[in-house]
């Protein structure tokens, strides 16, 4: 939390404002007291009716300038802690676009979201409780100690003993209590995944018969979440006693300590009065603050959170002199791809994904990419557009090595399909020039035609001007997926990446796809991504990976000769499918 | 359906709920008046006390000590019961709420498919887990705050009329005014709390479509733009936020400070009495107890109107629970309904027909005769109605028109349990219980011993992978596979199957994202167990289809084509579309 006090670096002056006239507030409501004391001390005790008048308007204007100091003091503190929320969500948005993919996969793009949105709301929320209420409870208890001292220095020590026996009950329960929380909740969580789990899993919980023992199995569940919560309930009912006990103990103590010195002639009866309720006032406090805490805890852990999020480096950046350098060495003779003994680790894993790369591709080439699941095929393309940056060796476009250019530029050279069909909401026009911000209508349907959704956009009702959900819900997998592939064809990239990108069409379309693709795009150097030998194997190169390794490179008909990896492939797809059977 | 209307009734199931628990509720109830008449009392008790020590060498210690004493037992009292009351409190809603949970959770199991089918799970969900957990909290403030509250606000009066009437009847009329200023403010500010939360929900979606797809914002170098729409939605927020939080926090200094002139309305009023009248009608100490009255007065009132919305909520909760509770569950098997042991595995659908939804009818009359260990290959697009069919052979639907018979007999003659024992099913979308892998290969036959679980790993290619693991056979696996590649779920899934193996199987072929060498282990596995078997294979090889007794071609929901391979080829129609749909491709590779 520390850390994140720099962004109330623009709010200097509301964020001393506001606490100050806080504590100026606890100071006029402790001062109320003392009035009632001497109103009865010297007004009813002695008759005099212009006394108690005096301390009645005394009173009413000790309660205005409390309401003005506290409102002061809630302006403030909504205005710094609201300025202090937007910017750090700002740098933290601006931070999280900044990441590449290796600190994407550690942190998770889900629980970025969640840091940026509710962890961030609930540090906002502790930075304008601590502004406008944190002080004010230590400053009561303390307040309220200081004027029993003046009052009578005897009668005092009564506060200077339950006011920590308070403060011991209060948290001492609240320590005790919060990891009980804390395991109750998380039998809660298991209760979510057992419920969870029994409606994804209904067709198989009944094909097997097992509805009985699911439900036991989650009766056992909750019976576990009921002894944690009886268990912390205990613990946490005794508080209201304990305090209700000791506070009255300490009052009835009061009076009898008060009442020898009243008898004394020490202090007056209002006095007692004014020390009784100073006794209560320490009371609610303390309260207050107890309450107080556990949000700020819950603030805290957010705030945890947040840091986690700013502590990310991107590890992909670029060079000091980039910008200078375009065009520098890049070349139109030069290969259009050049993989030159690329290694790469993902970080915090053993092995390599990949070892020892080393091709070249021509401009204008389709390359396919095939092997197993894990065997490196999506993080050889990841190095294209430097989503990650290799561990050894470089990989070049144009003759240049992908970390000498500035990454806008890079990226803006290659076109890219991924795996999973991600669109946005917004028109279909809007999706499109994801690719190509300035990007005509005209350019758009040429890519379209090209994906083959042109007839599918046509149909619907706008066009392009079709509004799509979140995520592009009300569209159909694989024409989501045609129109991924189209967005990626708006901006003419010099190279275009597939990453299995046409699992979700039919043969048909997937066919007419990979034609469109050939005869329209030429010059245009083609990565094709694939499990499936028939999508690549007509390919002016296919690279077969294994574990991380090349183990072939050549036409089909070279690797069918020799490759022994490319052979298994091909077979185990031949017995299932028979080519041209 | 049972309808019911509105609040009253749902509170009449809520406290129906309460019902098995109501000793504790009386209990409860007898020590919360306890407790407040205690709380009351003891200020009364001090105010005497007071009296007593009136000025220099004019207090009356002989007096005081057996009032203070008095105060002592009154305060032990208050907080014995005080702590009774919590307990019973709180065992009651928790019990409570396990009870509601655990009926539910069993009520869900025997919902018919088609609701959860047309439910999305995560409202059942929340429904199971949010709602009830609002019902809890709800449950809870209710019974320590609600009674409690009414008994203060009226005890309160009773004391405050006993001591003083007119001085009692200035705080009944004033205390009340804060809370209007609390209504008032509260109305002011919910315009512009709605106002926050259309913005924040704007930044929450922004936020989910560009940070949850950052790296598609990354490939398309979309960071500059992406940022300013996120600061124009923040700076937007800014200015709602600051107003929402400001006004909001208005409410407590207001009231406060209505408080603080009651305070002193009283005091001044108090002072005047005390003063003319003398102690005999109003004493300094009974003043003092008047005051802290006063100061309390306004609490149970602030309480009691928060605890009316949280009960407002919490029964908004309860009705949907109440809602999922009352949809109906599934017709039960038949009385004296046939129990299937080990089916021959012949298999008819006489004139079926089926729709999901009236408008829309998909099988509209369909005949199928499938002998004992015959495999039948259903094909078509995706989306084309495949497990539509797998719904009604398992029994999770019911046919509209027609019927569909395993050994002769209709299967709604027959007990859902044992047509399904008979079935095993294998889909694509692979669902593993958290829990260890043998665990989940023992699911159709808890009993099983390890051997028999290893033993029906190795038949399906799935031991050697399990061995790899860090624990074998006991390695937990987290919910839903969690590390497991989709081809290594596939394959527990089949182990699952082959432990049970029943006579009739259900088998769903893996699309693309299966490594093809994986692929060829699953295919072995599906083949190994539909040898003598009747087999229901939801196609994509080819191989595979050639090799089926009957094709079931399907578009749009209906079976539009039956036959062998060679016959459908004949008929030239929509499965020969299909089958050379893929062809250009192969034949150039020859």
């Amino acid at each position: 939390m520390l850390r994140l006090v720099k962004y109330l670096k623009n709010y200097k002056k509301e964020s001393i404002i506001g606490p100050l006239f806080k504590m100026l507030e606890a100071f006029f409501e402790l001062l109320v007291p003392l009035v009632v004391a001497d109103m009865i001390d010297n007004g009813i005790a002695k008759g005099d009716k212009s006394y108690i008048y005096r301390a009645a308007i005394i009173m009413v204007l000790l309660g205005v300038v409390g309401l003005v100091c506290s409102l002061i003091a809630q302006f403030f503190a909504a205005k710094a802690s609201v300025g202090f929320g937007t910017e750090l969500r700002d740098d933290l948005f601006a931070h999280m676009n900044r990441l590449s993919y290796a600190e994407l996969d550690e942190a998770g793009t889900s629980s970025l979201v969640t840091r940026i949105t509710s962890d961030m709301n609930q540090v906002q929320a502790g930075v304008n409780m601590v502004l406008r209420l944190f002080l004010r409870s230590p400053f009561i208890v303390i307040g309220a100690l200081v004027a029993a001292f003046l009052v009578n220095v005897k009668v005092a020590i009564i506060f200077a003993i339950a006011a920590p026996i308070l403060a011991i009950i209060i948290y001492g329960i609240m320590v005790l209590t919060i990891p009980m929380y804390g395991r109750a909740q998380k039998a809660l969580d298991k209760i979510a995944l057992a419920t969870r789990e029994g409606l994804n899993g209904a067709r198989v919980i009944r094909a097997f018969g097992r509805q009985q023992d699911e439900t036991d199995d989650f009766c056992e569940d909750c019976d576990l979440l009921l002894k944690l919560q009886k268990r912390v309930g205990k613990v946490s009912v005794a508080m209201n006693p304990l305090t209700f006990v000791v506070v009255n103990l300490a009052i009835a103590a009061i009076i009898l300590q008060g009442g020898k010195e009243v008898d004394a002639g020490v202090i007056s009866q209002g006095e007692v009065i004014a020390l009784v309720n100073y006794m209560t006032q320490i009371l609610n406090a303390l309260v207050a603050l107890q309450v107080l805490i556990i949000s700020f805890t819950k603030a805290m852990a957010s705030a945890k959170r947040v840091n986690e999020v700013l502590d990310l480096q991107p590890t992909v950046l670029d060079r000091e002199d980039t910008t200078a350098t375009e065009q520098k060495a890049a070349s139109d003779a030069a290969p259009a791809v050049e993989f030159s003994d690329v290694s790469f680790t993902y970080p915090g894993s053993q092995g390599e994904a990949l070892k020892n790369l080393k091709f070249t591709v021509k401009k204008g080439q389709t390359v396919g990419i095939i092997g197993g699941t894990g065997s490196g095929k999506s993080t050889l393309v990841n190095l294209l557009p430097r989503f990650y940056d290799v561990t050894k060796g470089a990989v070049l476009i144009n003759g240049m090595d992908v970390r000498e250019y500035p990454q806008g530029e890079l990226r803006s050279k290659i076109g890219v399909v991924p795996q999973k069909a991600v669109l946005f909401s917004g028109t279909i026009r809007d999706n499109m020039q994801w690719g190509k911000a300035e990007a005509t209508d005209e350019e758009i349907n040429e890519a379209l035609s090209i994906a083959q959704a042109k007839e599918f956009v046509d149909a619907k009702e706008g066009g392009l001007d079709y509004k799509l959900n979140q995520g592009g819900k009300n569209l159909s997998g694989g024409q989501r997926q045609r129109l991924t592939i189209a967005r990626a064809l708006v901006r003419k990239p010099e190279i275009l990446i597939l990453d299995d990108s046409a699992s979700a069409l039919d043969m048909a379309t997937d066919a007419a796809l990979r034609r469109a693709l050939a005869e329209r795009t030429k010059g245009m150097t083609v990565f094709m991504v694939s499990q499936r030998t028939t999508t690549i194997q007509n390919a002016d190169l296919i690279i077969v990976l294994e574990d991380g390794e090349v183990a072939g490179i050549g036409t089909h008909k070279e690797l069918v000769e020799c490759c022994e990896v490319y052979k298994e492939i091909c077979q185990s797809q031949l017995s299932a499918e028979e080519v041209g059977a | 359906m049972k309808k019911r209307n509105g609040n009253s009734a749902t509170l009449k199931r809520v406290l129906s709920l309460i019902k098995p628990y109501s000793g504790l509720v009386v209990l409860s109830l007898v020590f919360a008046v306890l407790t407040v008449v205690t709380t009351l009392y003891a200020p009364v008790l001090t105010g005497h006390a007071i009296d007593q020590v009136v000025g220099a060498g004019r207090v009356d210690f002989a007096a005081i000590t057996p009032i203070l004493l008095r105060f002592l037992i009154v305060v032990a009292i208050m907080a014995v019961s005080n702590w009774v009351m919590s307990l019973c409190n709180n065992r009651i809603a928790y019990h409570v709420v396990r009870d509601l949970r655990t009926k539910v959770y069993a009520h869900v199991q025997k919902l018919p498919l088609s609701y959860l089918d047309s439910h999305p799970n995560g409202d059942t969900l929340s429904r199971i887990v949010t709602d009830i957990d609002q019902l809890s909290d709800g449950l809870l403030m209710g019974f320590s705050q609600l009674f409690t509250g009414v008994v203060t606000i009226l005890a309160t009066l009773g004391f405050m009329l006993s001591i003083h009437v007119q001085i009692a009847l200035l705080v009944v009329v004033l205390t009340p005014v804060s809370l209007f200023v609390a209504a008032f403010i509260a109305k002011r500010t919910y315009s512009m709390f709605q106002a926050q939360s259309r913005v924040r929900a704007e930044m929450t979606s922004l936020v989910e479509e560009l940070v949850g797809n950052q790296r598609v914002v990354t490939a398309f170098h979309y960071e500059d733009k992406a940022k300013e729409r996120f600061y124009d939605v923040n700076h937007r927020l800014q200015k709602v936020g600051i107003k929402a939080i400001f006004f909001s926090s208005l409410t407590n200094p207001c009231t406060r400070f209505v408080n603080s002139l009651v305070y002193t309305g009283v005091g001044i009023f108090g002072g005047f009495v005390a003063l003319t009248a003398g102690p005999a009608v109003l004493s300094v100490g009974q003043l003092s107890c008047f005051l802290s009255y006063a100061n309390q007065y306004t609490k149970p009132f602030n309480e009691i109107s928060s605890v009316i919305t949280e009960l407002q909520n919490a029964l908004a909760c309860a009705k949907r629970v109440f809602d999922l509770l009352d949809e109906e569950v599934q017709m039960p098997d038949k009385e004296g309904a046939l129990v299937l042991r080990d089916a021959k595995g012949t298999v008819g659908l006489e004139h079926v027909a089926f729709s999901y939804v009236p408008e829309v009818p998909l099988l509209k009359d369909v005949t199928l005769n499938v002998k004992p260990g015959q495999r039948v290959a259903i094909v078509g697009p995706t989306g084309c109605g495949k497990t539509t069919l797998i719904n009604l052979l398992m029994r999770f639907y019911d046919v509209k028109k027609g019927k569909i018979t395993v050994d002769g007999t209709d299967i709604r003659d027959i007990t859902r349990a044992s047509l399904r024992q008979n079935y095993g099913m294998v889909l694509q979308e692979t669902w593993l219980k958290a829990g260890t892998i043998a665990e989940n290969i023992a699911y159709g036959r808890p009993e099983a011993t390890m051997e028999e679980i290893e033993e029906a790993a190795k038949a399906s290619y799935a031991h050697n992978f399990i061995r790899r693991m860090p624990d074998g056979y006991q390695t937990v696996i987290a919910e839903d596979g969690g590390n497991l590649s989709q081809g290594q779920k596939q394959l527990l899934c089949i182990a699952r199957v082959m432990l049970c193996l029943p006579p009739m199987l259900i088998l769903d072929e893996a699309t693309s994202s299966i490594d093809t060498r994986m692929e060829v282990r699953i295919q072995r596995a599906f083949h190994k167990m539909m040898k003598g078997r009747t087999s229901f294979i939801v196609a994509h090889r080819l191989s595979t289809i050639r090799e089926a007794d009957v094709i079931l071609v399907m578009k749009d929901g209906d079976i539009i084509e039956q036959g062998t391979h060679a016959e459908l080829l004949e008929r030239g129609g929509f499965y020969h579309d299909l089958y050379y749909s893929g062809a250009p491709e192969q034949q150039a590779a020859e």
